[in-house]
């Protein structure tokens, strides 16, 4: 089907398509910036992102066409790498790509009736042009194949997410130093990064990272090599929400409005994890003999730490937003549990969480959003009797909350599933309790929330039967469905992370 | 039939057709549907080919058989459509779509679970069993029936987690996950599966949750939650561990000590709960046995089992529905008021206290031979003394204090005609698959349906490699020393209670062994809450103060002022982000 939409495109848009996924946001945002209607916007927006989504499609077909998936590269401007920048397309950044994409499409629908809620109307226009440019910045994070290119891919999302941030402050003040906290977090992260990044430049003598691979197995003893590891390590775990520099996210999340947060809850650590993923394998690569240990003595142990730590503090949350933002907390620990692993198996199964986790808390995350817009409020009281109230949204909400704890056909037991069996194939099967176990706080926590909203009476009992709006719903059921399939059969996902974890085994670039 | 339906497991469709009934709100067509839903999963089931898998999917690299009927599978499942047909009847005066609908969907999968053809299909069906079910406890409604479900749905679900990991280690291992027997625990997995089984089988100090949750279940809840959860635990072990002698010790001392603790109790209902776990000791003993003979006793009693408690669960139902009670110092003399329902009751308890002629003693006689001509004397004598517990508790205990004794005044409606109906069904296949052959009917029906027969053999079988043999329940001794056994004791309640030496009944909680992990557990989970919430922000506070004093010049290259000030919450983090940085090089420089 995804061969298909190759052969009808024209030929132009599917050769270039690695830049057209990334350019056509960003033209976009511009003009939107200038448009004096929301709605038309609005409209620009779910084209830019549609198109985007349509050439991630496009890049899957081609990297899936051959037998172990081919590598497409793109040289931006027709200066060819190592000197000019290069856009890199492997399985791996074709699953994340497909990932944004796909979220910013459905997100994008889905904003228009809780921005207009939530956002003056002056500054609507602005809004989705900040949108685009932070989901041009993640496409371009998840499709570059330059080192500082990434860096700059990076900021640009990361500044655009602060003022996205920031414009929560119509609703709640508090967003306002929650988005300063996370620019403040961001550039540290950021910074750290480039820093490495430097280092690395300073050893081998270029950005492009296949180059860059191939370089650095000669300087492996240079100290210059040892510190730029270690800054980019922390520098892109803190964009990913490692634990435990994780707290920029519990109040960005929780603050900012209810379209940002959804959106950045399935898309922003997903391209950061992709992010360190693919310096660790990629760029260094297992053979360097200090990154086995630093996988084992931090990612492992910051990994099983979010997975307890941030589960009980989501126990302890009574805003529904914090408790799923210390949960996503926690679900990142999964990722990068598996990613400890260094085994295929690992980062393959760090890979389908990383992807379900995407579409079970978008799908979460959009459910909360619709109830905002229809009854306010988003404490665990306020959630009282909803499942009466609103069946559509809620029961959305139930079936991914439940597959957010790992109920069988489901996305999330997929994951967990493959999780354990990868970590149990390592022999780690005291990693293994410690999933059980932190699911066992999934289950507390969520089950907490879908007990109140289906079987609590109302605090207000004169609140009216009233679901959320249809263009709200449709995504929000679309994201409950890929989650079900996911869940029924896995062979389409399990397929693209095994072969994006075999390309990253299979000695790298 | 369509070219379909032969392959559609009859479960899976009880479940879909649950889910729909929570959502269908017209309460005749909703009832007219569960009804005949069991109906026509049982001319499925009956139609389905034997011994073939009928339906395969491929998923996660694993070959799920959804699908596969054999003589061993086929009699639990006939008891649970029966039961659950049943059911349908007796929950027809209540409109309440919730419960209705997942009954039906956790009969359906633990019919489901039984017919799985492999592992990983049980453990899915295994799950939702525990979830659906849970439902019938919460629908009750009380605080107690609240946390009594959470406390149910834990075990039960963490029953299911063993399982899945057991089954991991099977597959792990290269194991196929098909349903072959297990024949040692030297087997990678099978431990970890025993104990799974064993909470939902209700094994000696796992068995708390039954008695924790089902007392305090609906009306309709209760009896639904009687017939499956145990008994597909009952089918598990029958599948996976026939002859491992360790459960025959297990079963002996499963039937003797909640007999203890029955005499005692004061609700009716949880008198029946530790009354099930006796029950439940029968058969896991004489899967432990083993031999044909003994699989088809735990077999057969499993079916008759299904069918006698249900109707005593429903007669106590209907006494609760009507008096609003179930303690027995609060009962007595309402035969005059519940003729039907008092008479449905007897017929349950004669059939559980295996008196000749009733299904208990067809079924229970073949356990009993089977634990006799292996060989196990001390074995036999618990089994003995605990038939005359179950008497004692169920078969005379039950009927007495709520129809007879001393009148406490109660003048009640007979129960609805719905639940006269299931309690009359019930008592009719009580009695029908009791009888000695006389003309087609009799227990020659049952014994017919057994998994060990000369007809058809299940795999479990011949793993003892005994040969099958024709039983005869109506023998002049069988009969002789079972009623030597219930005079006896009948007896003995008499000369008790005329003595004034039957431990009288008397309101109050009589403490099990699960008060050892409800009491300080709850107070253990409730401090580990407290000094959670304590230490969270002290630990904020005093890292905050640290912080500030030492990293100020960091504090200030990183950060304006201001906004930290307030906030407080990027200082920390900048210094985590420092800390973090440093431990990376360290771990670098030190491992490169």
């Amino acid at each position: 089907m995804i061969l298909a939409l190759t052969d009808i495109l024209p030929a132009l848009l599917v050769t270039h398509a690695p830049a057209l996924l990334v350019v056509a946001p960003m033209v976009l945002a511009p003009l939107v910036a200038m448009l004096p209607s929301g709605r038309l916007a609005w409209g620009f927006a779910v084209l830019g992102t549609g198109f985007s989504l349509i050439m991630a499609l496009v890049l899957l077909g081609q990297v899936q066409s051959v037998e172990d998936g081919a590598v497409i590269s793109y040289a931006m401007g027709g200066w060819a790498p190592p000197a000019g920048i290069e856009f890199r397309i492997d399985t791996l950044n074709a699953l994340v790509l497909l990932l944004v994409t796909g979220m910013g499409f459905l997100a994008s629908i889905f904003g228009w009736p809780t921005i207009k809620a939530e956002i003056a109307s002056a500054k609507t226009s602005m809004f989705f042009a900040a949108y685009l440019v932070c989901f041009t910045g993640l496409c371009g994070v998840a499709a570059t194949g330059d080192a500082f290119n990434l860096f700059v891919f990076l900021e640009i999302s990361s500044i655009a997410t602060y003022v996205l941030v920031a414009l929560g402050a119509g609703r709640d003040r508090r967003a306002l130093p929650a988005a300063s906290n996370y620019l403040l977090m961001g550039t540290i992260g950021a910074s750290f990064f480039v820093v490495g990044v430097g280092f690395l430049f300073a050893a081998t003598g270029t950005l492009n990272m296949a180059e860059l691979s191939l370089r650095l197995e000669d300087v492996e003893d240079n100290k210059a090599v040892l510190a730029g590891y270690a800054f980019i390590f922390v520098g892109l775990g803190l964009k990913a929400a490692m634990f435990p520099l994780h707290q920029w996210l519990p109040n960005a999340y929780a603050y900012s409005p209810s379209f940002v947060t959804m959106f950045l809850a399935a898309t922003a650590t997903k391209v950061a994890i992709y992010a360190l993923i693919r310096f660790l394998f990629s760029v260094f690569g297992l053979e360097f003999s200090f990154e086995g240990a630093s996988l084992i003595l931090i990612l492992m142990p910051m990994g099983l730490a979010a997975m307890i730590a941030c589960s009980f503090q989501a126990v302890f949350q009574t805003d529904i937003r914090r408790m799923l933002a210390y949960s996503s907390v926690a679900q990142v620990g999964y990722i990068l549990l598996g990613v400890s692993l260094g085994t295929a198996a690992g980062v393959s199964a760090g890979l389908v969480h990383l992807v379900n986790h995407g579409v079970i808390k978008g799908a979460l995350f959009m459910a909360v959003a619709g109830a905002v817009l229809v009854y306010q409020g988003t404490s665990l009281n306020d959630f009282r009797g909803l499942g009466r109230s609103a069946p559509w949204t809620m029961t959305a909400f139930g079936i991914s909350g439940l597959s957010l704890i790992g109920v069988p056909l489901t996305a999330g037991f997929q994951s967990k599933f493959a999780l354990v069996q990868a970590l149990l194939e390592q022999g780690w099967w005291w990693a293994a309790i410690v999933v059980v176990f932190s699911s066992v706080l999934a289950v507390i926590y969520m089950g907490r929330v879908l007990e109140a909203v289906f079987f609590q009476a109302p605090l207000n009992p004169n609140k009216r039967q009233k679901e959320a709006p249809l263009i709200i719903l449709l995504p929000l059921w679309g994201l409950v469905l890929v989650n079900l399939w996911i869940g029924l059969n896995g062979r389409f996902l399990f397929g693209l992370t095994d072969g994006a974890a075999a390309s990253l085994f299979g000695g790298g670039f | 039939m369509m070219p379909l339906l032969p392959a559609l497991n009859p479960g899976l469709l009880m479940v879909v057709m649950g889910l729909i009934a929570v959502v269908l709100p017209w309460q005749r067509l909703r009832q007219f549907l569960l009804v005949l839903t069991p109906v026509f999963c049982s001319v499925l089931l009956l139609g389905a080919e034997r011994g073939v898998d009928l339906a395969t999917i491929q998923t996660l690299g694993l070959n799920l058989v959804l699908f596969k009927v054999d003589s061993l599978s086929f009699i639990f499942a006939l008891a649970f459509l029966i039961a659950s047909f049943l059911n349908a009847i007796y929950a027809m005066h209540t409109d309440d779509r919730l419960q209705d609908g997942m009954a039906m969907a956790y009969a359906g999968a633990a019919i489901a679970a039984t017919l799985a053809g492999d592992l990983m299909t049980l453990f899915i069906f295994w799950e939702i069993t525990a979830v659906s079910s849970v439902f019938l406890i919460l629908r009750a409604g009380t605080k107690a029936a609240y946390q009594a479900a959470m406390r149910y749905l834990v075990i039960q679900v963490f029953s299911g987690v063993l399982l899945l990991n057991g089954l991991a280690y099977v597959h792990g291992d290269g194991g196929d996950l098909s349903l072959t027997a297990f024949t040692s625990f030297a087997e990678p997995g099978s431990v970890l599966i025993f104990l799974a089984f064993a909470i939902k089988a209700a094994f000696p100090f796992l068995h708390n949750w039954l008695q924790d949750a089902y007392p305090k279940a609906t009306v309709v809840g209760a009896v639904v939650l009687s017939a499956f959860t145990t008994k597909l635990a009952i089918y598990a072990f029958a599948r996976m561990f026939p002859g491992f002698e360790i459960l025959i010790w297990i079963g002996a001392v499963m039937t003797v000590f909640p007999v203890f603790f029955a005499v005692i109790e004061n609700d009716l209902r949880k008198v029946l709960s530790y009354s099930l776990n006796n029950q439940l000791g029968f058969m896991i003993c004489a899967i432990g046995i083993g031999t044909p003979l003994a699989i088809n006793g735990a077999a057969g009693h499993a079916f008759a089992h299904i069918i006698y408690k249900g109707l005593l669960f429903m007669s106590m139902g209907a006494v609760l529905y009507r008096v609003g009670t179930v303690k027995a110092t609060e009962l007595g003399g309402l035969y005059k008021s519940m003729p039907w329902t008092t008479i449905f009751c007897i017929i349950g308890a004669m059939s559980i206290s295996a008196f000749p002629l009733f299904s208990g003693f067809v079924a229970k006689s073949m356990t009993m031979s089977a634990v006799g001509s292996g060989g196990y004397t001390l074995v036999w004598l618990m089994l003995l003394f605990a038939s005359a517990g179950v008497l004692e508790h169920s078969g005379i205990k039950i009927p007495y204090f709520t129809f007879f004794g001393h009148d406490a005044g109660h003048r009640v409606k007979e129960a609805p005609f719905n639940m006269l109906l299931a309690m009359g069904l019930a008592a009719f296949i009580c009695i029908a698959i009791g009888l000695p052959m006389i003309g087609g009917l009799g227990y020659g029906w049952l014994y017919g349906l057994l998994p060990c027969t000369a007809a058809a053999v299940a795999d479990v079988c011949l793993s003892s490699g005994e040969a099958i043999k024709t039983y005869q329940p109506y023998t002049l001794d069988h009969v002789i020393t079972q009623m030597q056994l219930l005079v006896l004791a009948i007896l003995a309640f008499m000369l008790l209670k005329r003595a004034g030496l039957y431990p009288p009944e008397r309101p109050g909680t009589i403490l099990d062994t699960d008060w050892f992990y409800r009491k300080p557990g709850y107070g253990l989970a409730k401090w580990s809450g407290d000094v959670w919430l304590k230490l969270g922000p002290a630990m904020t506070r005093i890292s905050a103060a640290l912080f500030h004093r030492t990293f100020d010049r960091l504090e200030a290259a990183f950060s304006p002022r201001g906004a930290l000030a307030r906030e407080g919450l990027a200082t920390t983090m900048s210094v985590w982000a420092a800390a973090l940085l440093g431990f990376v090089m360290l771990v670098v420089l030190f491992a490169g």
